[in-house]
């Protein structure tokens, strides 16, 4: 994108507050977020560092979408230019259709005020009370002080802490300025919410009751929610989509069964290792490469991708497989109504050979391979 | 009679350190937050205005107090049409203590978690909301600390001043205490000091403990 292509485009955009307003909600909802050829620069001290290249996205109103990858990866870079907390270097950054590059001051908060952010770190006032975080939005926007109560006093109760009204951030827990921090992004009604590793800081169980109450809010309030993390877990969560980012480049991209089941880029299957079913050390030890009397059994691994929408038929595989079978290890998860997952099957006494068992495992199973052969 | 010197000499004392610091106080603040959102990466980014700014701050504390009230004298005459007593020594006083509040409040205002200044343009303020709602209240308890700092400074450059000539304690302890060997007033002066510095400090670091809520 050059930069004259760039000016031509920001002439278009309305100068008004109300037109951008009224552009915010578009009768026809399609991509609500689209980055199109995005590009961020760093000047590092080794000269320029690109933390972002040709970065083509589209985010739908309503879906919670997720980007992962690993530290370094761009995530932050990416997740900031959506409220140009970060410029991008070149392309651009479309929120329902309307090109955010060209934004003066006036228009940049008012785009602002359309969607809030949550952080890791929480990055609330430590000198305000919870209420004055929470308000503290709505203050800034001069909005009358009744109608900021009202408000203030509704978001807190979403998120249950209508008794913490008076405490002040070092005495909550991280949850809970966790949860002071979405009633904060919450206070404008945004149409968008931004999720910087909001969970990578809490522990499990904390974690798990602020995704729920993420999820809720999008099915309550219909917004969408662009979170960015580190760890599968929160993408099979509560995620519709998601790509995967590697040193500023989309690797892989789709919906979160799909790249669970079935990931493709070895970055993609880094990140989803500490969920999966890895082979135990003993059975590993217990494997030898090549069939012998003592060793006849083959140890075959399924895997099921949920690319066909059904589940795995374990008796058609023994009928498939003849001899004995034993299921040695593995396991499946729902993922969006999908099962996917992987099956480690020990076959015994087959009078198949051992790629005719292949064949037949590959009609009920996506992907299959010969791991070795045990006693 | 000396003891109304002396009380003459509190009063002076509190005058002299009191304007020169309110002063300070008003013109320091706003100096501290230019400094700070001046610089590279700030809200305000104008790296001229920083590094002038910057330059003068450092030229002003870099000169001893005595050789600043010696070198300012004409100025002064400008300004109080006179270079002796309580009000020629208020100038002096305010030109030290304006660039010694400003560069302890710019330290507390840097402290402020960028983290902070990020989540508040997230939300929609405007820079100088950000300045009036997150910069300085988060780095209030911070400012009272040098504040604090700043009143005991100037109690000590005070007595300097009283000592040619502008009044206050240090100008008597120096004329009984000094020069006439009186060590009764010398002593008196001593502990008046040692209560009035004490009752700062502890006022000061009381009222930060308040107003710290992390």
């Amino acid at each position: 994108m050059t930069a004259t292509a760039q000016r031509s485009h920001s002439l278009q955009t309305p100068d008004s507050h109300s037109a951008v307003q009224a552009e915010l909600h578009p009768e026809k909802a399609s991509a609500h977020v689209r980055f199109s050829q995005l590009g961020k620069v760093y000047e590092g001290q080794q000269g320029p560092v690109a933390a972002l290249q040709g970065i083509d996205l589209d985010i739908q109103r309503g879906e919670v979408f997720g980007i992962i990858g690993r530290s370094g990866a761009g995530k932050s870079s990416l997740i900031r230019t959506i409220n140009r907390l970060e410029q991008p270097s070149s392309g651009r950054v479309l929120i329902d259709q309307i090109d955010i590059a060209a934004f003066n001051e006036d228009k940049l908060v008012e785009l602002r005020r359309r969607i809030g952010m949550i952080f890791q770190h929480f990055n609330l006032m430590s000198a305000k009370t919870v209420w004055q975080n929470v308000e503290l939005p709505l203050k800034v926007a001069k909005v009358p002080k009744a109608q900021r109560q009202r408000k203030v006093a509704e978001l807190l109760e979403l998120v249950g802490l209508q008794d913490k009204h008076h405490a002040y951030p070092a005495q909550l827990s991280g949850g809970q300025k966790q949860r002071v921090g979405i009633a904060r992004a919450l206070v404008h009604d945004p149409a968008i919410l931004l999720c910087d590793e909001a969970t990578s800081a809490l522990d499990p169980e904390t974690t798990q009751s602020i995704l729920g109450l993420l999820r809720q809010i999008n099915q309550r309030l219909g917004l969408t929610i662009i979170l960015i993390t580190h760890e599968m877990a929160v993408i099979r969560e509560i995620c519709d989509r998601v790509v995967v980012l590697e040193q500023g480049r989309i690797v892989e991209q789709g919906p979160v069964w799909q790249v669970f089941g079935d990931p493709r880029h070895e970055v993609s299957k880094t990140l989803l290792a500490p969920l999966q079913h890895a082979l135990p050390d003993d059975l590993q030890a217990r494997l030898q490469p090549q069939p012998s009397a003592s060793h006849p059994s083959v140890v075959l691994d399924l895997q099921f991708t949920g690319g066909n929408g059904s589940e795995p038929d374990l008796s058609a595989l023994f009928n498939a497989f003849g001899g004995r079978v034993s299921l040695l290890h593995g396991g499946v998860e729902r993922i969006q109504g999908r099962a996917l997952g992987h099956l480690l099957l020990a076959v015994a006494h087959s009078p198949l050979s051992v790629d005719e068992l292949l064949i037949r495992a590959r009609k009920q199973a996506q992907h299959a391979k010969v791991l070795g052969y045990v006693a | 009679m000396w003891l109304d010197r002396l009380w003459q000499g509190v009063i002076d004392t509190f005058l002299m350190v009191g304007v020169s610091s309110l002063i300070a106080l008003i013109l320091g603040i706003p100096l501290a937050v230019i400094l700070v959102t001046s610089g590279k990466g700030g809200i305000f980014e104008a790296p001229n205005v920083n590094r002038v700014l910057g330059a003068f701050v450092n030229i002003f504390r870099s000169v001893p107090f005595l050789i600043l009230m010696v070198a300012l004298i004409p100025f002064t005459r400008l300004i109080v049409g006179t270079t002796y007593g309580v009000w020629a020594a208020v100038v002096p006083l305010t030109i030290a203590a304006t660039p010694f509040f400003a560069r302890i409040a710019e330290v507390s205002l840097r402290e402020v978690d960028h983290g902070l200044i990020e989540a508040a343009q997230a939300m929609g303020c405007r820079r100088w909301h950000i300045v009036w709602h997150v910069l300085l209240p988060e780095a209030l308890p911070g400012i009272v600390g040098g504040f604090t700092i700043t009143l005991v400074t100037m109690i000590n450059s005070s007595a300097m001043a009283g000592a040619i000539g502008a009044g206050g304690l240090g100008d008597i302890a120096y004329r009984y205490g000094y020069q006439r060997f009186d060590t009764q007033v010398m002593l008196t002066v001593i502990v008046l000091l040692v209560i009035l510095v004490a009752v700062i400090q502890l006022g000061g670091d009381r009222l930060a403990l308040r107003l710290n809520k992390r």
